[in-house]
């Protein structure tokens, strides 16, 4: 009978730490509140951090701690807000989409390269090998870490330049994040005008590396009827708030570097 | 005193459970892509360490040494320190939620990590006593933690290089830890 000892210490070891934790979690419970995971429902699950939380986990959490407001959700938009404004008995505020827009359109039929990069091929690699191999400083490296960080697939490297699809860009932001060059912008779809250009250069040098960069001639922002366009540092941007989209920018600007968004694509 | 400075600085740099010994390799593969992830999941480990001998050694020293068990000593280790992990998890839970919410994540990991199961078996095979063993095991946590840390910069100095395509991800990290531990020969026959 002399296998009976450790096959009774096993089992009674055994038995005795499953009622130890039995018991632990009995009296250990901790309070888990259960509009949780209603609320966690309601939210997308991309945990693209747009809210300003690490996820979406996260973002239910402060939800239910109170004093959030429930329109933080970008991707969900509209339809998230008001569901969680229901759960939660809150009154819902509205919410504008948002979109990313690519301040640049520098492909290859409008500006050069000024050196060969041989380096790993990302933006980020590129960015700090004498701030990139374009013969502008500013513009679009078109390596792809936007691309690549983009969870929808709403971002694509044309000729060059990245192209945001805007019937699929939820706004999130996160490639706006990852660009090196910080040359992507999040606009409320409100906004479809937009300067596609990040140059900060004086016009002289501008005119020299690109056919289609802002040279921060002023003329645009003589011409708005609805003084929606400040000129700082050669360039020129447009403030999505007090812009009505008239488009009388785009006919003015002698380089033609503002656009109509939606259809930048066509354009570049 | 000197007996314990000489298990400690053992511990840590001869015998690297990471580096020399090669115990608890996925953790140190898969936690060390970020500095403070890694710093994370080497704390919960260091705790984990302590937690378990402090339990495992008395267990075989007055339950399964007496019985003439000693063979019953990796079932019944396992055995205890899962337990063990989970129980610390929940007290963590309701008491400390702020320690709680920094190590959560990675105690479910170590519950049968190698490298526990290691430093509890390596404390009665060395027939150390109840404080070598206790010091022996801070040893070999702080020793994970300086190997965790040490990869972690490597890894990421890594992310910016130009990786041939067939060695990208696993293999180029694999091939980064055997130059790491290579360095760490240099410490072998110190003690």
């Amino acid at each position: 009978m002399d296998f009976l000892t450790p096959v009774l210490i096993v089992t009674v070891i055994g038995l005795l730490a499953g009622l130890i934790l039995t018991i632990a979690s009995k009296f250990m419970a901790v309070k888990v509140d259960e509009r949780f995971d209603d609320v966690r429902n309601c939210l997308p699950g991309a945990n693209c951090g747009a809210c300003g939380y690490a996820g979406c986990d996260q973002y239910a959490e402060a939800l239910l701690k109170g004093d959030v407001p429930t329109n933080l959700c970008i991707p969900g938009g509209a339809g998230t807000a008001s569901e969680l404004s229901s759960v939660l008995g809150v009154e819902c505020s509205a919410v504008t989409p948002k979109y990313a827009f690519v301040k640049c359109n520098g492909c290859s039929a409008n500006t050069q390269k000024a050196v060969e990069f041989d380096g790993p091929k990302t933006c980020k690699a590129a960015a700090v090998f004498y701030g990139g191999d374009n013969a502008c400083s500013y513009g679009c490296l078109g390596y792809g870490d936007c691309v690549s960080a983009c969870p929808y697939d709403a971002i694509h490297v044309i000729d060059g330049v990245a192209k945001v699809d805007k019937d699929v860009c939820v706004g999130c932001g996160i490639c706006a994040n990852t660009c090196p060059k910080s040359i992507i912008s999040i606009l409320p779809v409100t906004s479809t005008v937009a300067v596609q250009c990040s140059s900060k250069d004086k016009g002289a040098v501008v005119r020299k590396i690109c056919t289609v960069g802002c040279i921060g001639c002023g003329i645009c922002v003589k011409n708005c009827p609805s003084g929606a366009i400040t000129l700082a540092n050669n360039l020129a941007t447009i403030d999505p708030e007090k812009c009505t989209n008239c488009g009388t920018c785009i006919e003015k600007c002698p380089v033609h570097a503002i656009h109509f968004t939606s259809c930048s694509k066509d354009n570049g | 005193m000197g007996n314990l400075a000489v298990i400690f600085v053992g511990a840590v740099l001869v015998n690297n459970f990471v580096l020399a010994k090669f115990l608890g390799i996925c953790p140190f593969l898969g936690v060390s892509k970020k500095l403070d992830q890694a710093f994370g999941m080497s704390v919960a480990v260091i705790f984990v360490m302590v937690m378990a001998t402090s339990v495992t050694h008395p267990i075989y020293t007055y339950l399964l040494e007496p019985n003439r068990l000693g063979y019953l000593q990796t079932v019944v280790f396992i055995l205890v320190i899962a337990a063990l992990v989970q129980l610390v998890e929940i007290v963590l839970k309701k008491y400390i939620p702020s320690l709680h919410a920094a190590l959560g994540v990675y105690l479910p990991l170590i519950t049968t990590n190698c490298a526990v199961l290691g430093v509890t078996i390596q404390n009665i095979d060395s027939k150390f006593g109840f404080v070598e063993s206790l010091v022996n095991s801070i040893g070999a946590g702080i020793g994970f933690m300086l190997a965790m840390v040490l990869f972690a910069g490597v890894r990421q100095k890594m992310e910016n290089c130009d990786v041939p395509e067939c060695f990208k991800g696993i293999p180029i990290t694999l091939v980064a830890a055997s130059i790491v531990a290579v360095s760490f020969m240099g410490f072998s026959g110190m003690v």
